[in-house]
């Protein structure tokens, strides 16, 4: 390759007490992938979230996002760069109508200050009619199920599948360049989650995201991704295309011997 | 009505159930009416010893009949005897008709807990428990004996705790739409009462003080004929007012049957038209009504309107922000004692006497710095740990204007006296003793501060606030920066608090440390709490019930009587707020939102549904007209 990567990651440690949430991982994703994380629970793929959102600081190891580095950085300003994330465990917030959750998150690309809304300035006045647009448009990306009524209501009254869409049109109105989404079909019936498996292949196609997911279900990663990366113990043990790894006994062993029997 | 076709009607089910049944009056669960009427006693008894009786009963509701005191007796097994008969009713269970067995178990009950004070009018003639109970007075044995001897009282609280707790019991028998007319009668005829200084002050100012008169014995609560009439009104007014919401919630129903529109977003901090039309009448009567209201309602106005300002300032760190602060007052010294060391000429060291407009400035300059400072180290904790250092800064405030230290700037425990009025373009001057033009700067201020805590809501910084609320982890993840959208949350609330030590400081015209004590702080943050917190009309409401009707920590309210008793009115209240409706007097539209429109229409039909289903299987005392929803 002849440009770096678009997220490259060196040598990454996290350390909890004695725990290796992750030793030594390497990782690359190239502008335009879809990269699947995969590997059994408890083997680190939440806390590789966690440090690449700037949630957790690693204990050692270098994370360059575009060429710069986002070590030190807050979670607020490494999404200012343009990396957004959703939660395994939906984190929305709840009490905020729909379309409010999605505004919010516009907030690092809106410059509005306190004295704008409080004179009502033009300026003000134009970019809440903006923000509201955008949100509009994200909301849209999954036809009518958060749209129309939808708009006032407050998250919490979601059922469990819209609030999972919710959650990756508020990290997508945060205009990223690079999405992680954390188990984004979990919970979902096959129907709904061959939908989803089809939107974030759009996501990708039509709207330009680079896409790591973690997914447990494995018919969502062969259908969707590019590469996989397999973790085991904090560690990468295996990465290649879907049936490159499915092959890998090492994988077979820690993680797909149980998974494949369903494939 | 009776369309059985409709697929609403199928979800009736809950509230008729297609097998009602009856049961047998001594079908009781006794154990439960023990274990009631025990907590009961304990409370009636409570109650009793505190002193609350004797304190309130130079109080009257209804003249020569009912007083504050003997009120304060009777409630409990009026409320215990209806909840005592309480049923959930769920989809599929077997729901009872409501009837005798209701009114037989608030009956015990009522009785049971009232043998408690039986107990208590035996026992202290016989014993002297003056000791450890310092609130036990002769009076109050006076006052359970009704002034007659030990065993008449003794026995005529057993017949009263069977009647109030008779009664309870039968608002069941008498169906939904018969026990919301006399729960909102006891409501109308209670604040009728509670309410006679300011309508006899309303009614001077529009001279006409002979329906005041007519309305009230001299400053004894309600004459019983004004009483009658005023129950009677309030009959005819809530049958019409329901009626008229019948109707239209029939018509809402059947216009979205006619035409199902999609509703679009209109929201955005902006108003409908007929909320607008209601804003504007209401602002309009807030401007004129000072004018035709006499000293002690305007001086009452002012001190609601000094917490309403407090509060609202507060709503923006709490109840917008999330962020538990309990050292509020801390802002409101600042204000206040800026205001008195820039004008006052009896300001020891410093004292360049400036008019308090500039003053002001200053104030809201350092109430921000200090906003700042209490909040760069505060913001960077969470939950418990920092409502325990937002109390440790807010004491430190009092101390530090307490210490020797600073007492040739501050005066120490002396205060700072002779702070001149605010004057106001050399137009007028305003001072504590006319308490009109007082409430004028007040409600401007207030007006401010609606307005602020309005247009923030509806913006970016806003939006922040209640995202990190909600999840500051996840908002902090979505590009919110948290430490500055924080620190702006304290510096806007601390600047809104020193309006209100501002004025204080102008109306009272002297100023001293122990005004600014940590009760303050937790009154402001109950009148949030108990009116709704992060919404705008529910901090007003909590302001004029709590402050208005009860009394700020250092202000009497219209029930002067409450004095002593106000933190423990407090406590009780919020405690049965947190229990049955913890989201506040006025809950934040937000959480009305909860519900579409369209499911709020099926729902007002529902109700109206049910009480007419109610009032078919419980042959109502009073009859209403039309159905309710």
């Amino acid at each position: 390759m002849s440009s770096p990567p678009m997220l490259e990651i060196a040598g990454l440690h996290v350390v909890f007490g004695g725990l290796h949430a992750l030793s030594d991982l390497d990782f690359a994703v190239e502008e335009g992938e879809i990269v699947a994380v995969i590997g059994p629970n408890g083997a680190g793929k939440t806390t590789f979230f966690n440090v690449v959102s700037g949630m957790v600081k690693p204990t050692q190891g270098q994370i360059y996002f575009e060429g710069r580095s986002l070590l030190g950085l807050d979670p607020n300003k490494i999404t200012a760069r343009g990396i957004a994330r959703t939660f395994q465990n939906v984190r929305l917030f709840a009490n905020m109508t729909v379309l409010e959750n999605v505004m919010v998150s516009q907030h690092c690309r809106t410059r509005q200050r306190m004295l704008d809304a409080l004179l009502y300035t033009s300026r003000f006045r134009r970019e809440e009619e903006q923000v509201r647009a955008r949100g509009k448009e994200v909301l849209g990306f999954f036809g009518t199920r958060l749209t129309g009524y939808r708009f006032d209501q407050p998250a919490s009254v979601l059922s469990y599948a819209n609030r999972r869409r919710l959650e990756i049109a508020r990290a997508m109105a945060t205009s990223p360049k690079l999405l992680l989404l954390d188990e984004p079909v979990a919970g979902m019936n096959p129907v709904e989650s061959a939908e989803l498996t089809q939107l974030i292949g759009k996501l990708r196609d039509e709207m330009g995201y680079t896409i790591v997911l973690i997914e447990h279900d494995m018919s969502v990663v062969r259908d969707i991704s590019d590469r996989v990366v397999v973790l085991d113990h904090g560690e990468a043990i295996a990465r290649g295309t879907y049936a490159e790894v499915s092959a890998d006994p090492q994988v077979i062993e820690a993680y797909l011997g149980r998974a494949a029997d369903g494939n | 009505m009776t369309a059985v076709a409709d697929p609403m009607a199928a979800s009736t089910g809950d509230t008729v159930p297609e097998t009602v049944r009856r049961r047998r009056v001594l079908d009781q669960n006794w154990r439960e009416l023990l274990k009631v009427g025990a907590i009961l006693m304990v409370g009636q008894v409570f109650i009793a010893l505190s002193g609350m009786p004797v304190s309130f009963d130079r109080r009257l509701i209804i003249d020569p009949i009912l007083s504050l005191g003997y009120l304060s007796l009777l409630w409990l097994p009026l409320v215990v005897g209806y909840a005592v008969g309480r049923e959930q009713a769920l989809e599929g269970m077997m729901a009872y008709t409501k009837g005798g067995r209701e009114v037989l178990a608030g009956a015990i009950t009522g009785v049971l807990g009232n043998l408690g004070l039986t107990l208590l009018v035996v026992g202290i003639t016989h014993f002297d428990i003056r000791d450890p109970l310092v609130n036990w007075s002769p009076q109050l044995l006076e006052l359970l004996e009704f002034e007659q001897s030990v065993w008449f009282g003794a026995l005529i609280w057993l017949g009263i705790g069977a009647a109030t707790g008779a009664a309870g019991g039968g608002l069941h028998w008498v169906g939904a739409r018969n026990r919301r007319t006399v729960i909102t009668v006891i409501a109308a005829v209670s604040s009728a009462a509670v309410l006679e200084s300011v309508i006899t002050d309303l009614a001077q100012g529009f001279h006409i003080e002979a329906v005041a008169n007519w309305l009230y014995a001299p400053k004894r609560g309600l004459t019983s004929p004004a009483a009658a009439v005023v129950a009677g009104a309030t009959i005819l007014a809530v049958n019409a007012i329901s009626a008229l919401r019948a109707r239209a919630a029939h018509r809402l129903v059947s216009a979205a049957e006619a035409s199902p529109t999609e509703s679009g977003s209109t929201r955005g901090g902006r108003l409908s038209p007929r909320r607008l039309a209601g804003f504007a009448l209401t602002v309009a009567a807030v401007i004129v009504l000072p004018l035709f209201l006499g000293r002690l309602t305007n001086e009452l106005l002012a001190n609601v309107g000094l917490f309403i300002l407090l509060a609202l300032g507060l709503n923006i760190i709490v109840g917008l922000a999330g962020i538990l602060d309990l050292g509020y007052v801390a802002f409101f010294a600042v204000g206040g004692y800026s205001v008195a060391v820039l004008t006052s000429p009896g300001s020891p060291r410093f004292s360049p006497e400036m008019p308090w407009i500039g003053a002001l400035f200053i104030a809201m300059l350092l109430a921000g710095l200090v906003g700042l400072f209490i909040g760069a180290p505060v913001i960077r904790m969470r939950g418990d740990y920092l409502a325990v250092v937002t109390l440790g800064f807010g004491e430190i405030i009092r101390i530090l204007l307490l210490s020797d230290w600073l007492s040739g700037t501050f005066n120490g425990a002396q205060g700072i006296i002779n702070i001149p009025g605010v004057e106001i373009f050399g137009l007028t001057t305003v001072r504590g003793f006319e308490p009109r033009s007082v409430l004028y700067l007040v409600l401007f201020f207030c007006a401010i501060a609606i307005y602020v805590s309005w247009r923030l809501e509806n913006s970016r910084i806003g939006r922040a606030w209640m995202a990190i609320r909600e999840d500051e982890s996840v908002a902090e993840a979505m590009g919110v920066d948290t430490v500055s959208a924080k620190l702006m949350a304290f510096v806007t609330g601390a600047v809104l608090g020193s309006f209100s030590g501002a004025i204080l400081s102008a109306k009272v015209g002297s100023i001293f440390p122990h005004s600014f004590a940590i009760i303050v702080s937790i009154v402001i943050l109950v009148v949030v709490i108990f009116g709704g917190m992060g919404n705008i009309a529910g901090v007003i409401a909590g302001a004029a019930v709590l402050i208005g009707v009860l009394g700020g920590p250092n202000q009497p309210g219209l029930l002067q009587e409450f004095a002593e008793f106000k933190i423990l009115i407090y406590g009780a209240l919020l405690v049965w707020m947190m229990l049955q409706r913890s989201e506040g007097l006025i809950p934040s539209v937000r959480r009305a939102r909860e519900l579409h429109t369209d499911e709020l229409n099926q729902d007002a039909w529902l109700r109206a549904q049910a009480d007419e289903a109610d009032d078919a299987s419980n042959p109502g005392v009073l009859d209403g007209q039309g159905p309710r929803p």
